[in-house]
């Protein structure tokens, strides 16, 4: 159960269009499925009332959004960010991705999103209708005989469960609670694969990575993936689509992926949330932040505006290239 | 579709030797795009450099390949070669086939195919060169010298000379440095001081040189021609322009009890002190740690007696910004710490002193007026242990001292004992060493003397261990020529500390971006071909910071540092480097990566109108590169999260050729 209701949302933006603060508003509304929530620019009371959601499924980070969706807006914006939002938020801030004038932020509390797909483990394929039941979820089915009841902690999202703060670190308004920034447990599944063997952990990412179609969901859904020409899209780079020749160039285009949002990634987790064949693509990114961390000092990419960037920056406490294979560890 | 030539160089038998080179030239020969290839002796001789240029215009070669040594070695004669026969300097590429393949291969198979593969990642690069010009950037005719001991001074003096302005940059209240601190020089035994303040005077006198005294280098950007720098001139609470150093204030200040740092902690001095009688500028400093009207406002002695006005307690630090053409690295040197030699009992007896501290204690002008007196209770000190090494050549205690000769301690050590011995010969004197090492004109003729006329027990063998016992000093030792154990009881035990960097050159080389090695020693762009020169251009190197040196040697070699300067700054403009960043404004999205890790400060950010596919237009926020400021370090390519950026010259995709070619 989310802490604050869809009318709260509604009444807050209804409120700052009449004001006249913001000239439209970026929410989410229903797709093809009840859980298939998409985001969308809502101008007018009448649209709010009509098609705005806000549920268990509002995954969706918009912090990407304001690249594009300020870009030729009249007036001010209104977002809602939810705290890990808020990361994305200031690290396209220090990018200089969009400008700050033209957004009316407003922070809102979130207890987690549900996955879909723990969803469908439970339930099977053909959900015609999920309800909110306050802590349950009513899924209906195609062919389920009766309406299931999920308990939604038994679904919440992976990036939920290891969610790394409740504290919003960007906004001009808040709703509800501010909560806190958490010590999860995110690194658990990054530390594992460390302890593979080599052969071990490049069968991993065979297995995981092979099922990759290459729809570039996980690219355009990524705060970090802003680039004027997408690498992936420029001929002149030698990297532009194209069919793999080989089992190993077919994981280039996630390894260069996570090459270039490394140090930038907020750890938001919507690479894993839209990939559509469920490559947990993420843990490439938390490894990286996981060694930033070790070699650099713990830093939190969006914690901040501005903030010093380890990967560049210089420092005379940075890590000497020697010691980067054993981690910090030898330091003592 | 371009038209290479390869010339494969034998450099005599250093690449012939291991290296088939027929077979190189043959092989590349049937490489696309290449249009005539060839081998020779020396293709860096007159015969070689024509033959070349012969090529190029019967085979109408857009672009070459010399397969040779490094190209830091013949890069710049190729280049020359190619623009005498018309083609463009930067349509050539040099394949390493000595350095990196001849001289560490054995046999000729390994030899030949690895020249082969270097071969062709040069033809693949060559193919995806371009035409490149040059810019000019104008030159600052204007030196900066860090550091004002001897090497700096020299340094200043020449390049002032030569006519052109010079800064120095000390950061003690004195110019002067160790010299200042030391009684006699070897081997002419002339007084340092004698020798060393008219120079300081000539530097304080010289039309071309200002002295910033008590002041720190705070930053350095830019580059060669063109440093800007900010000097951090620390408050010293006395107004320079005022203060006459006549010496009142040091005389009524009642805080008289502060460590004299001059004469390394063996007397005191006032809170407000002028370091030595000579010292220049002659101007008094507050020592705001000490000083009871800074700390807490109570006092103000020295206002009162100052005639000239010149105390200043609300005096800040003050920073000053100024753009040289070269800049001098002469920081000079310390004694190590001797916390890690409980051995020699340091800390545990005031009797047992460094050898700086034995120059201090013999000193006219040091704490004892020159009498050499025991620092414990003052008495004349009958028999006396000099040790040598303590730290220098210390191989297997690498965490304790360091692993290289000090170079400077057996001279002077065979100095303190001729003088002691001289002056008072009813002293008996040892010296412990592991070798007597006097390279250098009347040196060794200097350490017969001592051992030959003077009679200096030198023994060869190192001290174990020096005990405390009562007023005496137990020393423990190991005379290796006749191998037996030694117990001397020693009234003074003296210490030739190895010596070190100053702790103010690390940062400093950061700063600079100029490298140095493992002890934090500057390096030379050349050992032996360019010794006083930085590998990073414009930045010289002066004396101790470069390597343990003597005075003469120092002085020989600020003055090399001081020519280079002004060869420098005698230019007008300096042709700059065409290998460059450069940004493509089509794919940067403005997020400043590239600025932040550029440490030339070479990128700045403007809003520039794109027109959009649908012929509006949009303002968007580029990169932009100031070419002349530019070094093509290429950090900023590799932090382009967009791949806007890209070095002229090495291009990504030349790269990427390049390992594609040996990967084949």
């Amino acid at each position: 159960m989310q802490a604050l209701t869809r009318k709260q949302l509604i009444d807050k933006a209804v409120s700052l269009l009449d004001s006249n603060t913001v000239s439209a508003v970026l929410g989410w509304k229903r797709g093809e499925f009840d859980y298939d929530i998409t985001p969308a620019v809502f101008t007018s009371a009448d649209e709010l009332n009509r098609e705005f959601i806000w549920n268990d499924f509002c995954g969706a980070n918009f912090s990407k959004y304001l690249v594009s969706k300020t870009d030729r807006l009249e007036g001010k914006l209104l977002v809602f960010l939810k705290p890990c939002d808020t990361y994305s938020f200031n690290q396209l801030l220090t990018e200089h991705r969009f400008d700050r004038e033209k957004v009316y932020a407003v922070g809102i509390p979130c207890n987690g999103m549900a996955d879909i797909d723990k969803i469908k483990k439970i339930t099977g394929d053909g959900i015609s209708k999920i309800t909110d039941n306050g802590d349950n979820l009513i899924v209906e089915t195609l062919y389920g005989d009766a309406p299931v009841e999920i308990d939604k902690a038994d679904v919440l999202a992976e990036r939920c469960i290891n969610c790394k703060s409740k504290k919003h670190v960007a906004y001009d308004e808040l709703l509800g609670e501010d909560g806190e920034v958490i010590s999860s447990n995110r690194f658990d599944e990054v530390e594992k694969l460390e302890k593979m063997t080599p052969d071990e952990r490049y069968a991993f990412w065979q297995n995981e990575l092979s099922r990759c179609i290459r729809c570039n969901a996980c690219r355009d859904v990524c705060p970090a993936c802003t680039c004027e020409k997408c690498v992936f899209n420029n001929p002149a780079s030698g990297a532009e689509s194209k069919a793999p020749s080989s089992s190993f160039e077919e994981k280039m285009f996630h390894i260069i992926r996570a090459f270039h949002v490394a140090g930038r990634c907020t750890d938001c987790g919507e690479c894993s949330r839209v990939c559509p064949q469920n490559i947990p693509l993420h843990l490439l990114n938390r490894k990286f932040i996981k060694d930033i961390n070790c070699f650099y000092g713990e830093y939190q990419a969006g914690a901040e505006v501005g903030s010093r960037a380890p990967l560049v920056d210089y420092t005379t406490d940075d890590i000497e290239p020697c010691d980067v294979f054993n981690g910090r560890d030898t330091d003592a | 579709m371009q038209r290479i030539g390869v010339f494969v160089c034998w450099c005599g038998s250093n690449i012939a030797g291991t290296v088939d080179v027929k077979a190189v030239a043959e092989a590349l020969g049937k490489e696309p795009g290449v249009a005539f290839s060839t081998d020779y002796q020396y293709m860096c001789s007159q015969a070689g450099q024509d033959m070349i240029k012969a090529a190029i215009h019967e085979h109408k070669l857009t672009g070459i390949v010399v397969c040779s040594c490094s190209p830091r070695m013949h890069e710049a004669t190729f280049r020359k070669t190619a623009a005498a026969a018309g083609l463009n300097p930067y349509m050539v590429e040099i394949a390493n086939i000595r350095e990196q393949c001849s001289w560490v291969h054995k046999d000729i198979p390994t030899g030949t195919e690895k020249a082969i593969i270097l071969g062709r990642a040069a033809i693949a690069k060559v193919s995806l060169n371009t035409p490149l010009t040059p810019g000019e950037t104008p030159v600052t005719k204007r030196a900066l010298v860090i550091g004002g001991g001897i090497a700096g001074i020299q340094t200043a003096l020449d390049i002032a000379d030569a006519g052109f302005p010079v800064d120095i940059v000390e950061t003690k209240p004195t110019i002067g440095g160790k010299m200042a601190q030391l009684d006699k020089t070897f081997p002419t035994l002339d007084c340092a001081a004698c020798i060393l303040t008219p120079k300081m005077v000539e530097v304080a006198q010289h039309e071309n040189i200002r002295i910033f005294s008590y002041s720190e280098v705070e930053s350095i950007k830019g580059f060669v021609g063109n440093f800007d720098v900010t000097i951090k001139k620390k408050a010293r609470y006395v107004r320079e322009d005022l203060c006459t150093g006549c010496g009142a204030c040091v005389e009524k200040c009642p805080m008289k009890k502060v460590p004299n740092e001059f004469n390394l902690g063996m007397d005191n001095r006032p809170a407000v002190y002028i370091p030595f009688a000579q010292a220049v500028p002659k101007v008094a400093t507050i020592d705001p740690t000490a000083c009871n009207m800074l700390k807490n406002g109570k006092c103000g002695i020295c206002s009162k007696v100052c005639t000239a006005g010149a105390i200043d307690y609300t005096q800040k630090d003050e920073f000053i910004e100024e753009r040289y053409g070269a800049i001098v690295a002469a920081t000079g040197f310390n004694p190590i710490s001797m916390d890690k030699f409980d051995e020699f009992a340091y800390s545990q007896s005031k009797d047992v002193i460094t050898s700086l501290e034995f120059e201090r204690l013999t000193n006219a002008a040091g704490p004892t007026a020159g009498k050499l007196l025991r620092p414990s209770d003052g008495r004349h000190p009958q028999t006396i242990v000099f040790v040598q090494c303590v730290g220098s050549r210390c191989a297997a205690c690498a965490e304790k001292g360091k692993e290289y000769c000090s170079k400077i301690c057996c001279m002077y050590t065979a100095k303190h004992a001729m003088l002691t011995r001289d002056k008072y010969p009813d002293t008996e004197v040892y010296v412990f060493y592991i070798d007597v090492r006097t390279p250098g004109k009347n040196f060794d003729e200097f350490y017969r003397r001592a051992v030959e006329e003077y009679g200096v027990n030198y023994i060869k063998g190192m001290v174990g261990k020096v005990t405390p016992e009562g007023d005496k000093l137990k020393v423990q030792a190991s005379d290796l020529i006749a191998n037996k154990q030694l117990h001397i009881d020693a009234d003074l035990v003296v210490l030739a500390a190895a010596i070190e960097p100053d702790k103010s050159a690390r940062p400093l080389a950061t700063m600079l971006t100029a490298s140095m090695d493992t002890n934090d020693f500057f390096t030379e762009a050349h050992p032996k071909l360019r010794p006083v020169e930085s590998p990073t251009a414009g930045v010289f190197l002066s004396g101790t910071c470069q390597g343990p040196k003597d005075i003469p040697e120092t002085v020989s070699q600020a003055g090399a540092a001081a020519s280079k300067v002004v060869g420098l700054l005698a230019k007008d403009k300096l042709t700059g480097n065409p290998c460059v960043a450069h940004s493509d404004e089509l794919m940067c999205n403005g997020c400043s990566s590239c600025e932040r890790v550029c440490p030339y400060g070479a990128i700045t950010y403007e809003d520039k109108e794109f027109r959009q596919p649908d012929r509006t237009t949009k303002i968007r926020r580029v990169a932009s590169v100031n070419p002349a400021v530019c070094q093509g370090c290429g950090a900023c390519t590799v932090a382009c999260p967009s791949g806007a950026m890209d070095l002229k010259g090495f291009a990504s995709m030349q790269i990427m050729a390049e390992v594609d070619a040996i990967c084949k």
